[in-house]
C-alpha cells in the first residue's frame, strides 16, 4: 500500500481549553487531491494550519514522509516548508503590493532568479489564470473572484509539491467557483502536486477529489474515496452528500422515505382502531428525462407544484405524506373505506394541476418535453408494509395530468 | 504578548490588603516576561539584518518612509522650538545681563535634550503609529501567516529593515532638528530681539563640545531602536491582546505603541543623560 505523504496520528488541538481536534487520524497520499469537509468551526482550517506549522498540536504526531514534524530540526522544518504553499480562505494578499508584486514575492524572496526570469514566470502564471491586464492593480481594486485567482497564482508560482487550499471557492459565484475548482484540478494534473482542500462545496468538490475526510465533533468520521462516501450509511455522512437534496426537501416540505416510513409505522396503530385508510400514490413519469430535457429546476418545479397542490387538498385530514422515491409521492389518508372515496380528491387535484404553469405548453418556448403525472388510490390495511402498499397501488395508476407540447389540452384520465 | 494588568487588587475575588503584594508580584512577573519577549524580538530582528540576501531596497523604502517623509514635520517643530527657546532664554538671561550666552544655551538645550527627544516623539507620532497599525493589519488579515507559509521570516521581512532605517533616520533627523532649532533661536534672539550675532555664534561655539554632539547622537540612536522595537512589537503581536481583536486590537496596539514608546523615550533620556553628564 502507498505510504502517506502526510499522516496525523492521534492529533489533538485545543483553544482556551475547548477541543477543536480530538485524537484525529488522517492520511494524505502523494499526488492526490484530499478534501476535508465539515460544518463551520469543526477544525478544518486548524488541520491545514497544523500541517504547515502555523499551529502546533497539543498532543499526537504529524508525520511528513514518515518523519515526525515535531522532532524535526529548524533547518529540516524550513526545508519541508519550502515544498509547501498555502492558499488562505480570505486570500491574505499583501494589500500594499500590486498583483504582480504579490505573485512575484515568493520568487523574489526565496529564489535566485533574475528580474527577467521572475517577470516571465509571473506573466505566464497570470496568463494561465486569465489575469493579464490587472498586474499593476492593487488587491482592493479587483473583484473577489480575481483576488482568489491571484491568491491561487501566488500559491502555485513556486511550483510547490504540496498545496493547501483553505476554502478556495468561498464567496464566489457558481461560474467562478467552477472555474477555480477546474483550475485546481488542471494545475494539479499538470504539475502533479499533492492538494489538500478545505471546502463546503459539496458535492462539487467531490468530483475533483481522490480522497475525502469528513470532520465532525472534533473527529474524522469518514476517510476514503468519494465513491465510498456515497455508500456510507452514517447519517452525518449522508447529510453532507445529500445537502442539496435536503434543500429541495425543505423547499417542498416533503419528508423523505425514512421519515415517511417512521410516520407510517407510528400512525398505523392509531388508524387501526379508527378504521381503514386510503393510500394515494403519485408518480412523475420519466423524472430523470425531464431533468435532462427541460432542466433540473424545471423538474423540481413539477415536483414542488405537485406537493404544494396535494398539501392544499388534503390539509384538512390528519394525513401522512412524503417522498417515497425520487419521483413518487405517497399520501395516506385515514378514514376512507373504499377507493371511490378518494376519487374526488384526485379529480379536483387533476383540475387544479392542469391550470398550473408547469403544465402549460406555452411556458416552454425554447424546448418542450412531454411528460405526465400518474396517480392511483387503494385502501390500505395495517398489516401491510409501506412498500407493499405502493406495489399494490401500481395497477391503479392513471394519468392525472400531462404536458402535451403539440396539443392544447393537458387533461388526463381524471378530467 | 503585549502586557495588560492582571485584574485589580481590589476585585471581588481578591478582597483584603494581603492581596496587593500578590497582585503586584503577578504584574511584576508579567512585566519582566514582557520585557524579555520585547528584547528577544529585538535581538531576532537585529540578527536577521545580516542574513543574506540583504534587503537593500526595503531598507531604502523604510528610510524614505521614516526619514524623508518626516523632514517637513521636523523642520517645522525644530524652527519653532528654537524660536521659543530664543525668546524665553533671552527674557530670562537679560535679567542677569547675560543675554550674550543665548546662543550657547539654545544650542546646548537642543543638542543635548530637545533635539533627540522631540525628534523621537515626532517620529513616534508620524511613523511609529503607522508601523504598529500596518503590521497589526497585516497580522489580523493573515498576511504575516502568508509570509510564514512562503517560508519568509516575517521578522526579517517586516522588522529588520525598519531597524536599519531607524538607526539611519533618527540621528540624521535629530541633526537636522538641531541645526534648524539653532537657526530658530538665532531668528528670535538675533533678528527679533537684537542679540549680537557674532556673540550668539561664538558663545555657541565655545559652549558646545564634541561630547554634547556625540551624546545627542547616542540618544537619537537609542531612541530609534526603542521606538522601532516597541512599535513593531505592538503590531506584530496584536492577535495576542486580551482586550480586543480585529480592528479594535489594531487601534489599541497603535495607541499602546505611541504611549509606551513616548514614555520609554523620556525614561531612557533621563537614564542616558545621567550617564552622559
Amino acid at each position: 500500500m502507498q505510504t502517506p505523504l502526510i499522516e496525523f496520528r492521534k492529533v489533538s488541538k485545543r483553544f482556551d481549553g475547548k477541543p477543536v481536534l480530538d485524537r484525529v487520524d488522517l492520511s494524505v497520499y502523494p499526488g492526490q487531491v484530499t478534501t476535508l469537509i465539515g460544518k463551520s468551526g469543526v477544525g478544518k482550517s486548524v488541520t491545514l494550519k497544523l500541517i504547515i506549522g502555523l499551529l502546533d498540536p497539543d498532543s499526537g504526531q504529524i508525520l511528513f514522509e514518515g518523519r515526525d514534524i515535531g522532532r524535526m530540526s529548524r533547518k529540516e522544518r524550513r526545508q519541508m516548508r519550502e515544498r509547501f504553499n498555502f492558499m488562505f480562505q480570505h486570500n491574505a494578499l499583501f494589500d500594499s503590493m500590486t498583483v504582480f508584486e504579490n505573485i512575484a514575492l515568493p520568487l523574489q524572496e526565496k529564489t535566485r532568479l533574475n528580474k527577467r526570469d521572475i517577470e516571465e514566470r509571473v506573466r505566464s502564471k497570470l496568463e494561465s489564470l486569465d489575469l493579464l491586464g490587472i498586474e499593476f492593480k492593487y488587491p482592493s481594486q479587483i473583484s473577489g473572484g480575481m483576488q482568489k485567482r491571484v491568491a491561487l497564482a501566488r500559491a502555485l508560482i513556486s511550483d510547490p509539491q504540496v498545496v493547501l487550499f483553505d476554502e478556495p471557492t468561498t464567496g464566489l459565484d457558481p461560474m467562478r467557483k467552477n472555474s477555480v475548482l477546474s483550475m485546481i484540478t488542471h494545475n494539479q494534473r499538470n504539475f502533479g502536486f499533492t492538494a489538500i482542500l478545505v471546502s463546503h462545496d459539496v458535492p462539487d468538490v467531490l468530483y475533483i477529489s481522490n480522497r475525502v475526510a469528513i470532520i465532525e465533533q472534533n473527529r474524522i468520521i469518514y476517510e476514503g474515496s468519494p465513491h465510498g462516501l456515497e455508500q456510507s450509511q452514517q447519517s452525518v455522512v449522508k447529510e453532507f452528500i445529500y445537502s442539496l437534496e435536503a434543500l429541495k426537501k425543505d423547499i417542498c416540505g416533503l419528508p423523505d422515505r425514512s421519515e415517511l416510513e417512521k410516520a407510517y409505522m407510528k400512525a398505523v396503530h392509531a388508524w387501526h382502531t379508527a378504521g381503514t385508510f386510503g393510500v394515494l400514490v403519485f408518480r412523475i413519469k420519466d423524472y430523470r428525462a425531464i431533468e435532462e430535457e427541460i432542466g433540473e429546476f424545471g423538474a423540481f418545479e413539477v415536483l414542488n407544484t405537485l406537493a404544494e397542490r396535494l398539501r392544499s387538498y388534503v390539509g384538512s385530514w390528519n394525513y401522512i405524506y412524503g417522498r417515497y422515491d425520487q419521483n413518487t409521492i405517497v399520501c395516506l389518508l385515514p378514514g376512507l373505506e373504499n377507493k371511490e372515496a378518494c376519487e374526488p380528491v384526485l379529480w379536483r387535484l387533476a383540475e387544479d394541476l392542469q391550470a398550473q404553469t408547469v403544465f402549460q405548453p406555452n411556458q416552454y418556448t425554447t424546448y418542450c418535453y412531454e411528460f405526465s403525472v400518474v396517480a392511483g388510490c387503494i385502501i390500505g390495511s395495517d398489516s401491510m408494509q409501506l412498500d407493499e402498499l405502493v406495489q399494490a397501488a401500481q395497477p391503479e395508476l392513471k394519468t392525472l395530468v400531462r404536458l402535451s407540447c403539440a396539443q392544447t389540452t393537458n387533461r388526463g384520465s381524471y378530467a | 504578548m503585549p502586557m495588560t494588568w492582571n485584574g485589580s487588587p481590589f476585585s471581588e475575588a481578591s478582597l483584603g490588603f494581603l492581596q496587593i503584594p500578590a497582585w503586584l508580584g503577578r504584574n511584576a512577573i508579567q512585566l519582566i516576561k514582557e520585557l524579555g519577549a520585547v528584547f528577544l524580538f529585538f535581538l531576532r530582528g537585529l540578527v536577521l539584518i545580516f542574513q543574506y540576501p540583504f534587503q537593500i531596497r526595503k531598507i531604502i523604502q523604510q528610510i524614505y518612509f521614516i526619514g524623508v517623509k518626516s523632514i517637513f514635520v521636523i523642520l517645522l517643530v525644530g524652527i519653532f522650538t528654537g524660536m521659543v527657546l530664543g525668546l524665553q532664554g533671552y527674557y530670562t538671561l537679560v535679567k542677569f545681563g547675560s543675554e550674550g550666552v543665548l546662543g550657547g544655551m539654545v544650542a546646548l538645550s537642543i543638542i543635548r535634550e530637545l533635539g533627540p527627544v522631540l525628534t523621537a516623539i515626532m517620529i513616534i507620532g508620524r511613523a511609529g503609529s503607522a508601523m504598529a497599525a500596518e503590521i497589526g493589519i497585516m497580522r489580523i488579515s493573515e498576511q504575516i501567516d502568508a509570509l510564514v507559509t512562503m517560508d519568509i521570516s516575517p521578522i526579517r521581512y517586516l522588522f529588520s529593515p525598519r531597524i536599519v532605517a531607524s538607526v539611519v533616520s533618527f540621528p540624521l533627523l535629530t541633526a537636522l532638528f538641531d541645526v534648524i532649532g539653532i537657526i530658530g533661536g538665532y531668528l528670535s534672539g538675533v533678528l527679533l530681539l537684537g542679540v549680537n550675532s557674532g556673540i550668539y555664534v561664538s558663545r555657541m561655539e565655545g559652549l558646545v563640545g564634541m561630547n554634547d554632539i556625540v551624546g545627542g547622537f547616542y540618544k537619537a540612536l537609542g531612541f530609534g531602536l526603542i521606538v522601532v522595537t516597541i512599535c513593531c512589537y505592538q503590531g506584530f503581536y496584536v492577535h495576542t491582546r486580551r482586550e480586543g481583536f480585529g480592528a479594535k486590537g489594531v487601534s489599541l496596539a497603535t495607541t499602546s505603541a505611541v504611549v509606551i514608546s513616548s514614555v520609554c523615550v523620556l525614561i531612557t533620556d533621563y537614564v542616558m543623560t545621567s550617564f552622559l553628564l
